[in-house]
């Protein structure tokens, strides 16, 4: 990692592209349908900027979709919270009111990047870009988030639990992209937390977990955890949510329920942390998280 | 491509190959040399511009993005908030080497637009994507103290 890090220019985009700037949705989907694997979409550019100077990318084509004014909203609509693929993370922050409901997305954005980032980096491209430490899968997997995904034949959805498939890969095909994530409105008496150990805030995930919690009259009626960083996608940990789900929402049961986390994961070691540490780490990061998704149960939401 | 963009005030036109970094074309085509090249990958924040009127980072933003739009970079960051800014940052001595202050300029004049008295907890924050690798962080972050305490923006 370090390596290839020194070996790139960092100053230039190596090599030539042809550029597209579709207006609509229907201009990209044609071009996309048109240039398959051989068209990359470019929305914020914090990850695929990055990847194409150290020739980790190398698109022929670059569809730059941010003219398609029409994909930057966050809204409400009836059950559900829908994400268009243009909004950033700050668009995040200020629709606070909306994401509320989903507090843990709110965490995510709190330790994403610095502002510049923040202003440049959309939600729907960091969960395109795959990276086993993205800061919004966690909360999408524990919100059972669906990415909306289309192409000339039209749209599809796919389940976030099925959207990640490698280190920078994803279910989408060629001719698709990503217009909308779509998050259910969780119920009241729920909420939801995410916390991650960093070098500092700003740097990628050793250990990112999110936490989901319903809880009726004291006892856990839903539970849904989620880590980054622990595996080569990002994962939802069923074998801790089993021995949440019925029982007392007490630190007891949180403490007992997150060391089973260790059999849902299988770290490595790399230039951010090691394989040993993310396994002695990973279950307090899930007890903590999911103490603070209790705590904003009822009450304050964040 | 030629594309045409507001700078500093100015209207400026320059032909551009869609691979170039608006970063690079400041600096190399355009003369602008306040945002400066340091990381390359968006770590560092020496590169920060507004692009209408938001912080960005000018190495991770294509050139032909910034066609019809507005570019301000530190050069371009006028009036008697600028100034106050300027005086509080010598005065407390928050430019040592001077690399990064173009980057901590710009957001230190994008914050106080943002938010008019930003705690010491908001300024670093705001700066966090903003390294200062003299490690003057604390001087820095009495530059902007020292302009909210003076009224910051009118």
């Amino acid at each position: 990692m370090m390596s290839s890090l020194n070996r790139m220019n960092t100053r230039i985009i190596p090599f030539s592209f042809s550029y597209h700037e579709p207006t609509s949705l229907e201009e990209a989907l044609s071009l996309l349908s048109k240039l398959g694997a051989d068209g990359k979409i470019l929305a914020g550019g914090t990850d695929l900027i990055v990847k194409m100077k150290a020739r980790q990318a190398e698109p022929r084509h670059i569809i730059n979709i941010k003219k398609i004014k029409e994909l930057r909203y966050i809204t409400v609509d009836g059950d559900k919270i829908r994400i268009g693929a243009l909004a950033t993370w700050r668009d995040l922050e200020k629709s606070s009111h909306i994401i509320s409901r989903i507090p843990s997305l709110l965490d995510a954005a709190s330790v994403m990047g610095g502002v510049q980032i923040r202003n440049m980096a959309t939600i729907a491209g960091n969960i395109c870009n795959a990276s086993p430490a993205a800061d919004s899968a966690p909360p999408f997997l524990v919100h059972g988030a669906r990415v909306k995904a289309m192409s000339e034949n039209g749209a599809r959805f796919v389940p976030i639990d099925s959207f990640f498939i490698a280190p920078g890969k994803t279910a989408l095909m060629p001719e698709e992209m990503v217009v909308e994530i779509e998050i259910p409105l969780p119920p009241h008496s729920s909420s939801s937390a995410f916390l991650k150990l960093a070098r500092t805030s700003m740097d990628l995930a050793k250990v990112s977990a999110a936490a989901y919690l319903k809880v009726d009259g004291g006892t856990i009626e839903e539970a849904r955890v989620a880590l980054g960083a622990v595996a080569p996608k990002p994962i939802r940990a069923p074998s801790v949510e089993k021995e949440l789900i019925g029982k007392p929402a007490t630190e007891e049961t949180f403490k007992n329920a997150s060391k089973h986390v260790v059999k849902d994961i299988s770290p490595i070691d790399d230039i951010r942390s090691t394989a040993s540490y993310r396994k002695k780490t990973s279950p307090y990061l899930v007890t903590d998280a999911l103490l603070t998704a209790l705590s904003r149960i009822g009450g304050e939401k964040r | 491509m030629i594309i045409k963009f507001r700078l500093d005030g100015r209207d400026v036109s320059v032909e551009v190959e869609p691979n170039e970094l608006l970063l690079n074309v400041l600096r190399d085509k355009l003369g602008v040399k306040a945002p400066k090249y340091s990381c390359g990958i968006g770590e560092c924040g020496a590169c920060t511009v507004l692009l209408d009127g938001e912080p960005v980072l000018s190495c991770l933003t294509l050139a032909v993005d910034a066609n019809g739009r507005e570019v301000t970079t530190a050069s371009g960051i006028k009036g008697e908030e600028a100034e106050m800014l300027m005086k509080a940052f010598a005065e407390e001595g928050a430019v040592q080497c001077g690399f990064c202050t173009p980057g901590m300029f710009v957001m230190s004049y994008a914050l106080l637009h943002e938010k008019k008295r930003p705690t010491e907890e908001e300024i670093r924050e705001y700066l966090r994507g903003n390294l200062c690798r003299c490690t003057g962080y604390v001087n820095i972050v009495r530059g902007i103290e020292k302009v909210v305490e003076m009224g910051g923006k009118k």
